[in-house]
């Protein structure tokens, strides 16, 4: 059965990199669902996370495929039970009408977000918190009037002792 | 260290990898490497198309063990190789191929002769890499190298931009390279070969396919052993093909959707089956629900994302084939098992063997390609090599023509790529200049890069090309004749070209027996006078390779007649 899993990889921290990554990705039909990457303390390694929609077969193939490119480093299919998972996400919304400004002003309030800018007619909003979150999220805030939005994708860590 | 050109700083790495040849063809882009290799002891086998060159690296690193070296020029030379690297690749053969690029600062402008062979082969490699100064050369050459012919084999592909060719810098050469994401880890784990031993001593019906992952690794010894030992027949998939004397007793022939009788039987009704370097192609499982149904299926290879890819194991065993069935035969040493009941198991390859063989063919007054076939392994010496073109020919040389040892047959699996038979059958011989070299191929295979007799007469290398001429595009006609109700299209080559005049006019020898004498006499006098001959073999565009498992069913519904 499909399901939602986040694979976590190390890779060179070079040019076409990326490239490959989703190549890989598109050439054997994996799809995804988000990705993210940066630097890591390392200046020569990035960090990937990987957000698929995929059955445990493919998964284990989407490791192992991963695992075989010269770039990637380690990979590894983090247990959500043992992983932090976040995403930020930055919301536009339309607040011309006053009303409006107050219910969005509460909803991000109750999703610990931050007020980042203000206009006269709209704002921008982040919220920080695990995807299914963020959704809950979008879908309250979707009948106020979210003009533009953008999403991090997810990004992980493993608890306690257990690493990369 | 020492100040050096990029082009010289790449021949000088060429020849610490002990390169000896290299295939190509040259080009703007990579003017400062042939004038460095024009000072050099290195051969430059010079290709008349980019796709005959990455073929030609292809069959000399089959035919040889080494990694094969390809050059051509950026652009259309580039994409020219394209077809060969994919090839090289899937069939994991170690090819390295090197292309010019524009210059650094011409990159992403649509310059001249630019392509991004970069992005143009990612997926069709197992590594690539473009070099941003000269100074990374020396690095880039030896892990191309490296790579290439490590772990599970492969094509790497180094772009050479023309400016850093030509930039002198200060030049090191590594003694070692490595990554810190490329961990080849050849050593099979131990508990992993215990339950495979297990298994494999309570078989009552074992049976061995074997890859080319068998020959990779130079297993073909251990895999006669494990046979013997286990009293269990095998199987080759197309790239195993040699990896077990086709004389054995034990041996099955090919198994798959032009499988013989015996093996696509036996894999059905095998209680365990032992997978060796192979990785389930379709056109080895045939419909994957039916395949092999009853077995518990141990799966050794080297490379981890080939398990449980298409058919689920109950074993695997990650590591070298080599390593991993000699590990397995000394547990077998140590384990009591009983293969006296395999008698009877022996006794259904007996029998299907002689159900199935295939039937003497007379009374038809063109040559058939199954006697063809015994014919020319009766006029060439058991060291021969022999490639195949892609199609019916190809079918009919897995089928009918028998390889004795590992390395002597060679065939693209994979991809299947009509026009690679011949070209690799040069790079071959450029690699085993000892041995006659024969290219079975079809009509319409060997016009897709007949251009190559050129390279065969101006760089000495004889090859015999054997042309089953149909006039057909055959394996395609078959299909239409079987499963389209005979509306054949795009099929139908007619009598163009004339084959004899074709070679004459390369200066290579041409003939057009008329009896199987004859050609057999003509094979004999190409290989005794070691001169490269094309010989037309006119055969009835109405002959189909059987057996044939039609499309969506399994091993076992095998058709022997339309």
């Amino acid at each position: 059965m499909a399901q939602l899993s986040t694979i976590a990889f190390l890779v060179e921290n070079k040019p076409g990199v990326l490239f490959k990554v989703s190549n890989l990705f598109r050439r054997r039909g994996y799809n995804i669902e988000s990705i993210s990457v940066g630097p890591v303390e390392n200046p020569e390694l990035s960090r990937m996370t990987v957000s698929v929609k995929a059955d445990s077969r493919i998964l284990n193939q989407i490791v192992d495929q991963l695992d075989k490119m010269v770039e990637v480093i380690k990979v590894k299919r983090l247990d959500p039970m043992r992983t932090v998972a976040r995403e930020m996400a930055l919301f536009k919304i339309d607040t011309s009408d006053p009303m409006a400004r107050e219910e969005s002003l509460r909803h991000v309030n109750n999703y610990h977000g931050l007020i980042l800018n203000i206009d006269p007619d709209f704002l921008i909003a982040e919220v920080t918190g695990d995807p299914a979150t963020i959704d809950e999220f979008i879908e309250k805030t979707s009948p106020i009037g979210i003009e533009e939005m953008s999403r991090t994708g997810v990004t992980a860590l493993e608890k306690g002792r257990l690493k990369l | 260290m020492v100040e050096m050109s990029g082009a010289r700083a790449f021949v000088e790495s060429l020849e610490r990898q002990k390169a000896e040849i290299i295939f190509g063809v040259s080009g703007g882009a990579i003017l400062p490497i042939c004038d460095e290799l024009w000072n050099s002891d290195l051969r430059f086998i010079m290709a008349r198309h980019e796709q005959g060159a990455a073929h030609m690296a292809d069959g000399f690193a089959r035919a040889s063990g080494r990694v094969g070296v390809c050059l051509a020029t950026s652009g259309p030379g580039a994409t020219n190789l394209v077809t060969g690297i994919a090839t090289a690749n899937i069939d994991s053969s170690p090819v390295v191929a090197f292309t010019g690029q524009v210059p650094l600062n011409m990159i992403g402008t649509d310059a001249f002769q630019e392509v991004d062979i970069i992005g143009v082969s990612a997926s069709i490699t197992k590594f690539n890499l473009q070099v941003r100064r000269p100074s990374e050369i020396p690095q880039a050459v030896k892990s191309a190298f490296y790579v290439a012919s490590t772990g599970r084999h492969g094509c790497v592909l180094v772009d050479l931009p023309k400016d850093v060719q030509i930039a002198v810098e200060e030049i090191e050469f590594p003694e070692e390279v490595s990554f810190r994401g490329y961990n080849i880890n050849l050593e099979p784990d131990g508990r992993e070969m215990d339950w495979a031993t297990t298994l494999l001593s309570n078989a009552k019906r074992p049976v061995i396919m074997a890859g080319g992952g068998v020959i990779a690794s130079n297993a073909s010894a251990e895999l006669v052993k494990m046979a013997e030992l286990l009293v269990a027949p095998v199987t080759t998939t197309l790239m195993g093909k040699g990896a077990m004397p086709c004389d054995h007793q034990l041996f099955a022939g090919q198994c798959g959707m032009h499988g013989t009788g015996e093996a696509n039987l036996l894999v059905s009704e095998a209680d365990v089956l032992l997978v060796v370097g192979a990785r389930f192609s379709d056109r080895t499982t045939a419909k994957l629900e039916e395949f092999s149904p009853g077995a518990k299926v141990i799966h050794i290879d080297i490379d981890r994302s080939e398990v449980d890819k298409n058919i689920e194991t109950v074993t695997r065993v990650i590591g070298d084939a080599k390593l991993a069935l000699e590990g397995i035969l000394s547990r077998m040493a140590n384990t009591r098992f009983d293969t006296s009941r395999n008698g009877e198991w022996l006794k259904k390859l007996e029998k299907f063997r002689k159900q199935y063989a295939p039937p003497e063919l007379s009374g038809n007054p063109h040559m058939r390609a199954p006697e063809v076939m015994r014919a020319l392994r009766r006029a060439l010496p058991r060291e021969a090599l022999v490639t195949t073109e892609v199609g019916q020919c190809q079918m009919w040389s897995a089928l009918y023509f028998d390889a004795y040892a590992p390395r002597t047959f060679f065939s693209s699996g994979g991809l299947g790529t009509m026009g690679w038979g011949f070209p690799a059958a040069i790079g071959a011989k450029a690699a085993r200049p000892d041995v006659p070299v024969v290219d079975i191929a079809g009509d319409g295979s060997f016009c897709m890069t007949e251009n190559n007799l050129a390279t065969c007469v101006e760089e000495n290398l004889p090859v015999v090309v054997v042309v089953l001429n149909n006039r057909m595009l055959g394996m395609v006609a078959q299909w239409q004749r079987l499963f389209y109700g005979r509306r054949y299209f795009g099929v139908e080559l007619g009598n163009s070209p004339d084959f004899v005049k074709l070679a004459e006019a390369y200066g290579a020898e041409g003939v057009r027996p008329e009896t199987i004498d004859e050609f057999e006499r003509a094979v004999r006098r190409a290989v005794k006078d070691d001169v490269t001959m094309v010989i037309d073999v006119q055969i009835d565009p109405e002959e189909n390779v059987f057996p044939m498992v039609p499309p969506g069913k399994g091993l076992k519904d095998l058709l022997v007649e339309a």
